[in-house]
């Protein structure tokens, strides 16, 4: 809402400085990613799904604070009004528990609503129609009143936004069942799982990433087909590697996959996994890699006490405990409400030298 | 808008009329034309006549619906001190009459949402019987298969949406479905009740001034019993008008009690909705009940006011005046149905206590409706474990 996001989504800066201009090694592009000559900004992926979900299903339709005649506050639905009209994108006053009731209500109905909140922070004022009135409603009635509805949005920490714009909500949502919650970090993951979202019959929060949404990255013709779409709960295994399992999602793939490249340079091969799914929660992939490397470090922006890490370390403890050579690492946010000053903020996120140094930790090396 | 009341009369009556009935009444449909008890209070439009147009039939089966669901919600009082009925349990016996006058006056395309005060509101729906005391007893044929309770029961395909245990929720919810029958282009209207309690939810303004921006066919139902559990409504209001409180939004106040007013002014509302977006009908109505089973009702109110409205706004009571008056039927022919409903009564709870207990794996169903597999563990998770369809 405020006008200096622009500027700052303009310049692409993240928290720690860092340009997330991908300008990578083609080893890793093409390793991990289907090879394709196109190349795709998470915005556009997002938007494109958007477009096409509404065109093959007239029953989908959007809403939320500046979705239409503005475009988006953060242009994800940028030409939708103007395409599909007002009937089927709607600008709503900034009341999230209303609008969101009124979502929610709508998906009762048998529409599809994909519900855009400006920041998942604002989603605590519509928590109990996300919680009581969507996740609950398919099993309180016994399969009646199924809800077909898609909360999405920005999640976690921009930069430099301070602490009521900045929290990762992944763990709350993704601890209740009857939600499905997803978090794409490629262009790729954008469009396939918001595809897999709207198209899915239970209601599924989308947690997208402000920084994430000018990031460009290569995609396949396979994934720029209208019919694609990623499955739901299978997490992508972004680097092949041997030494370290390296788990997470979102914005901290991309860190991830840094940090594996450091890694390298010194004999440790990390393998990092890409959740895309953080409710089903693929403990299968997740335990498999780990009893393949021994190691296991987990990564997350949000607050660390009974975070999403905190039930990937339990899984893993749970059902590979033989495995393992060294103890579970988490790197997660600090554990105080998000600072405004640049580099109070910088403490506050994990960096790519966090992940090294507890994957270094899990490999029993000194710094 | 013509009166094609049989058509468009929901399914209230469940079974044939008695036969002790000499008079072939079940089929009469002689016009009656009823006045309401009490003129209509509109804010920012124009009352309906207080003259209602019903029939021969229609005043016969509210006696009949009614009737049966005081002595349902009587029954279930009993089998919860029994502790067959677990948990929270909120009885309507007081306020039938807005539950059947809402039915006279609309279609089972038309959608009520309703807070958890639902077991009259599903019955009129065309829920049974047994339906009803199987969720209440937590049993596999209860209408939510014995997952939902007393304060979650539905009927998607009569159009009511639950059931809702969040104080005020439903009324956005409600909203929502007045939006999808409008964006479906249905020419049906959604009725969200809610309670003089929930009146005071932020939510339910916005949903409100959603509801009046997007013209949506939305009713909103103030079922003011005067009381938000233990609170009197001078207590929690500032404003206690409830049907002025939508401010540039359309209002009635209604006698709650006379089911004649209630269905003329739900033709009204409806009628209304569908032309001009939202409006607000202020049911008064009364609870005979305490806010729930836990709440005897008496420490907040006096003994003498409740007998007071029982005396003299019983809605029961009202029609069996009117049926006795238009000489439909004697008073031994109401005693002898009454005996009859109570005897179905009887016979549903019956039924219910044989019906077993959901099956374990009931645990894990329908969290998802499609649930890719994905496991869901119980308490010992090593020990249960489940995938879910």
């Amino acid at each position: 809402r405020e006008k200096m996001w622009g500027i700052l989504r303009q310049r692409g800066i993240d928290g720690g400085g860092l340009s997330l201009r991908r300008t990578r090694s083609a080893s890793v592009s093409a390793r991990s990613y289907a090879a394709g000559s196109k190349e795709m900004t998470v915005r556009d992926a997002l938007n494109s799904a958007i477009d096409e979900e509404m065109s093959a299903d007239p029953k989908v339709f959007v809403m939320g604070e500046e979705v239409g005649q503005y475009q988006g506050a953060y242009k994800i639905t940028k030409g939708l009004l103007e395409k599909y009209g007002p009937e089927r994108v709607y600008d709503t006053p900034i009341t999230e528990a209303g609008f969101t009731g009124i979502g929610v209500g709508a998906a009762y109905a048998g529409l599809k609503p994909v519900v855009e909140f400006m920041t998942f922070n604002f989603s605590m004022q519509a928590i109990d129609h996300i919680i009581n009135s969507a996740a609950k409603s398919n099993y309180m009635s016994a399969g009646q009143i199924n809800v077909p509805i898609v909360f999405r949005g920005p999640n976690g920490a921009a930069a430099g936004v301070g602490a009521q714009h900045s929290q990762c909500y992944a763990a709350w949502y993704a601890s209740v069942p009857g939600l499905k919650v997803l978090a794409p970090y490629s262009a790729e993951d954008a469009r396939g799982l918001l595809k897999a979202a709207i198209r899915d019959p239970d209601p599924v929060v989308f947690l997208e990433n402000e920084l994430l949404y000018g990031e460009s990255f290569p995609i396949s013709e396979e994934a720029l087909d209208s019919s694609f779409c990623l499955p739901i709960g299978k997490a992508k295994i972004e680097r092949q590697g041997k030494d370290v399992t390296i788990v997470t999602f979102s914005k901290m793939v991309g860190f991830a996959l840094k940090a594996a490249e450091k890694l390298a340079e010194e004999g440790i091969s990390a393998e990092v996994i890409n959740l895309r799914s953080i409710r089903p929660l693929d403990r299968a992939t997740i335990n498999a890699s780990v009893r393949k490397t021994s190691r296991l470090v987990t990564v997350e922006e949000g607050f660390p006490q009974h975070g999403v890490c905190a039930e990937i370390c339990a899984s893993v403890v749970e059902e590979s405990f033989s495995y393992l050579d060294a103890p579970v690492e988490r790197i997660a946010g600090a554990d105080v409400p998000m600072p405004y000053a640049a580099n109070l903020e910088r403490l506050a996120l994990p960096q790519v030298e966090d992940i090294v140094r507890a994957a270094k930790r899990a490999c029993y090396r000194s710094k | 808008m013509a009166l094609s009341r049989l058509s468009s009369r929901s399914n209230i009556i469940s079974r044939p009329l008695s036969a002790a009935f000499r008079r072939s009444i079940s089929t009469d449909t002689t016009p009656i034309t009823i006045e309401t008890s009490l003129p209509f209070t509109a804010h920012l439009c124009d009352p309906p006549s207080r003259s209602v147009e019903s029939s021969t039939q229609e005043l016969l089966s509210f006696f009949r619906t009614m009737a049966l669901m005081r002595r349902m919600e009587i029954a279930a009082d009993s089998l919860y001190k029994a502790k067959l009925i677990r948990g929270f349990c909120h009885l309507y016996d007081g306020q039938e009459a807005v539950a059947i006058g809402m039915e006279a006056a609309i279609t089972k395309k038309d959608a009520i949402i309703t807070a958890y005060r639902d077991h009259c509101i599903f019955l009129g729906r065309g829920g049974s019987l047994y339906e009803v005391f199987a969720e209440l007893m937590g049993r596999q044929d209860g209408c939510s298969r014995g997952k939902g309770g007393s304060m979650h029961f539905y009927k998607k395909d009569s159009s009511f949406y639950g059931g809702h245990g969040i104080v005020g929720a439903q009324v956005p919810l409600g909203c929502g479905i007045a939006f999808a029958q409008k964006y479906s282009k249905e020419e049906a209207v959604t009725f969200a009740m809610y309670g003089d309690g929930a009146a005071n939810q932020g939510q339910l303004f916005e949903a409100l001034n959603i509801s009046a921006l997007w013209d949506l066919p939305s009713i909103l139902v103030c079922e003011n019993n005067h009381y938000g559990m233990g609170t009197a409504e001078w207590r929690a209001a500032k404003s206690p008008s409830y049907y002025k409180r939508g401010d540039y939004v359309p209002g009635l106040k209604v006698d709650g009690m006379d089911a004649f007013a209630v269905k003329q002014a739900c033709k009204f509302a409806k009628e209304h909705a569908l032309k001009n977006g939202p409006i607000i009908l202020e049911m008064d109505t009364y609870r005979y009940h305490g806010h729930s089973m836990s709440d005897p009702g008496s420490t907040y109110r006096t003994r003498d006011e409740i007998s007071g409205v029982r005396q003299e706004r019983d809605p029961i009571e009202r029609i069996k005046k009117l049926v006795l008056s238009h000489d439909l039927a004697t008073e031994k022919e109401l005693k002898d149905m009454e005996k009859e409903i109570r005897k179905e009564v009887d016979d549903a709870i019956a039924k219910a206590k044989d019906c077993p207990m959901p099956e374990p794996s009931e645990l894990f169903t329908n969290v998802y409706v499609k649930g890719f597999g994905t496991e869901s563990f119980g308490a010992d998770r090593k020990e249960v474990k489940a995938a879910l369809p």
